[in-house]
């Protein structure tokens, strides 16, 4: 067992160098973050745009659809002038709760779960609309209060959509570009995500299999991410609740 | 307990202005589609705002439009059962089941019968477990009210008559005022204690069931084929070579098809009114094996050729229907005494209801 395991990291260490390690640890704690942070937010924003009546309900949804439609250089740039330390958000966040965003992981981790969020709206947008509205009265007309409505009844039955959602949103974390290296740079083992590090190695003389054998482990992440959705919607839409 | 509704509501180019009283016992909310049953049944239930009205169950208010009180549907202590069911297909039998309470749950399982589906996923039950299960979860939350909103018109005639009995056994065995929407004349005769008849978004008739139904104003409303009074009987004896019962009505004897069981057996049987046929003088040599003497009560129009005529022998009613031909040739008119034929083979098996429940309704009123 042992010995698989330090063959199993020489494999690692000769596959790719400490600072692509480094950049692939990277890409899955901000798009883990991103998307964990994100999704009870991406949930409430959905259950509003498809239950919700209430005046700016359009405006709403053009802002949450805003970073698929913009250039993403645009997204990073107002990421900054909002969230960088002198910015009045990255402010308030900075005195609130001590968290700061400018040129850190924290900041990977929010512009990826901007870029992502329409992508994970839009999914569980989806599921909420294919619920019967009509169960949910009949939860009311049993005592149920809106709350118990929303997780009894809509919460279980969109399951599905929310990892959905879930996995559309990591996938876009994983491959985030543009706002990423306009709002927090590429900073070795703080905001180099792979994106980031393959096109570091792409500009640098004989980087180039080195990119190669990263875009293959991001391939495999990918496919990884797919998979256990799949598997995941499988067995709750099988009832294994 | 006691439900009183008062309601005005506008929408869509229509106006239901709608006042009755459901006491216990199942209530018949009877009408065509479109007429304004499930809005009335909606607004109790608290899902649809009324712009006028009142609503109280006993001596709480559920709804006042003057007193600006509207209690929020999960608070109404109501037991809505949809005509759709509604289970919650993500949970087993069991929890749908206690979703809203676990009043009673041992007794409401044993009575509709659920023991061996309450494992079961709602999308594996067929449509009239469907409906039970429905039921008892509404019959758990311990309602004060219970709403059934067509809960047979679903399910066809074998799924009707398995569930049938179920509902006959809770309306005696409950003191909730059942309010029951349908615009199916057997079901709502075999059912209910009282029917509050809703045309157009308007009352037109409400009262005990077999005053409506033997009523020659209501006829029209539950059109020329399907009008017909209820006759309450007891059965006498049962001739095995002939497979006809006899039984005993307040003056006379009628002969109804089938064993309708031992000596002393309550009936009620719905006579529909197509199938009287009236006569002068007491006929002979003829088959009809039942002749009913009786004074003519009233006779009301009907739209079309025929007339409603409305009858009294001792204290069972009947209802016949004739055309205005033959009313006008007999020169029927109220107060003439006439005699009433019925054909055994007349009337449908399933409007023929035995048992307990006869004492228990006549008690009731």
């Amino acid at each position: 067992m042992h010995g698989m395991v330090s063959r199993g990291s020489l494999w690692m260490a000769d596959f790719l160098g400490p600072e692509e390690w480094a950049a692939v640890w990277l890409s899955l704690k901000v798009a883990f973050w991103a998307t964990l942070i994100s999704l009870p937010f991406g949930v409430v924003v959905a259950m509003m745009l498809a239950r919700g009546r209430f005046w700016g309900r359009g405006l709403l949804n053009i802002v949450v659809h805003l970073p698929l439609v913009m250039p993403p250089v645009v997204t990073g740039y107002l990421l900054l002038l909002g969230f960088g330390r002198s910015g009045p958000l990255g402010q308030a966040f900075e005195s609130l709760f001590g968290l700061i965003f400018a040129f850190r992981w924290t900041g990977a981790a929010l512009a990826a779960a901007i870029m992502g969020f329409p992508l994970m709206v839009r999914a569980i947008r989806l599921g909420l609309e294919s619920v019967d509205c009509n169960l949910e009265q009949a939860a009311a007309t049993l005592g149920a209060t809106r709350l118990r409505v929303f997780t009894t009844i809509t919460l279980p039955l969109i399951l599905s959509s929310v990892v959905v959602g879930a996995v559309l949103g990591f996938a876009k974390a994983m491959g985030e570009f543009g706002a990423t290296i306009t709002f927090v740079s590429n900073i070795p083992g703080q905001t180099q995500t792979i994106p980031l590090a393959i096109d570091l190695l792409l500009e640098v003389p004989g980087g180039e299999p080195l990119a190669l054998r990263l875009a293959v482990v991001s391939v495999a992440i990918a496919m990884g991410a797919l998979a256990i959705s799949e598997l995941l919607s499988r067995r709750l839409r099988g009832g294994g609740l | 307990m006691t439900l009183v509704v008062s309601l005005k509501h506008a929408f869509d180019g229509f106006t239901l202005d709608a006042q009755f009283t459901a006491p216990v016992g199942l209530t018949a909310l009877f009408g065509p589609s479109g007429s304004g049953k499930t809005t009335v049944i909606n607004a109790i239930a608290g899902l649809l705002r009324p712009s006028h009205g009142r609503i109280v169950v006993e001596d709480r208010v559920l709804f006042d439009s003057t007193q600006r009180i509207n209690v929020p549907v999960a608070r109404r202590e109501i037991g809505y059962v949809f005509q759709d069911a509604r289970l919650f297909p993500h949970m087993s039998v069991a929890r749908n089941l206690a979703y809203g309470g676990q009043h009673n749950a041992g007794q409401v399982v044993r009575m509709l019968g659920l023991e061996s589906v309450l494992d079961r996923r709602p999308a594996r039950l067929s449509g009239g477990e469907r409906q039970r299960v429905a039921l008892g979860r509404a019959l758990m939350r311990n309602p004060r009210i219970l709403l059934l909103d067509e809960p047979l018109s679903a399910l066809d005639a074998p799924r009707k008559a398995e569930i049938m009995p179920y509902l006959e056994r809770l309306r005696d065995a409950t003191d909730v005022p059942i309010l029951y929407v349908s615009h199916d004349v057997s079901e709502v005769a075999r059912l209910a204690n009282h029917i509050v008849l809703l045309d157009q978004g308007q009352v037109r008739l409400s009262g005990p069931i077999d005053d409506v139904l033997s009523s020659t104003v209501a006829a029209p409303y539950f059109g020329s084929g399907e009008a017909g009074a209820v006759i309450t009987g007891r059965v006498v004896g049962y001739d095995g070579d002939d497979q006809l019962t006899a039984v005993t009505i307040s003056k006379g004897r009628l002969m109804l098809p089938g064993d309708l069981g031992p000596v002393g057996t309550l009936v009620r049987v719905r006579v529909p009114a197509q199938e009287v046929i009236l006569s002068l003088h007491r006929p002979t040599g003829m088959s009809a094996l039942n002749v009913i003497e009786a004074q003519i009560t009233g006779l009301g129009q009907e739209h079309g050729s025929g007339v409603a005529v409305g009858l009294q022998s001792g204290n069972d009613r009947l209802l016949a229907r004739v055309t205005r031909r033959s009313a006008a040739a007999m020169g029927l008119a109220t107060g003439m005494t006439v005699f009433a034929l019925i054909k055994a083979t007349a009337v449908p098996a399933h409007d023929v209801t035995t048992g307990g429940t006869g004492r228990d309704q006549m008690a009731r009123r």
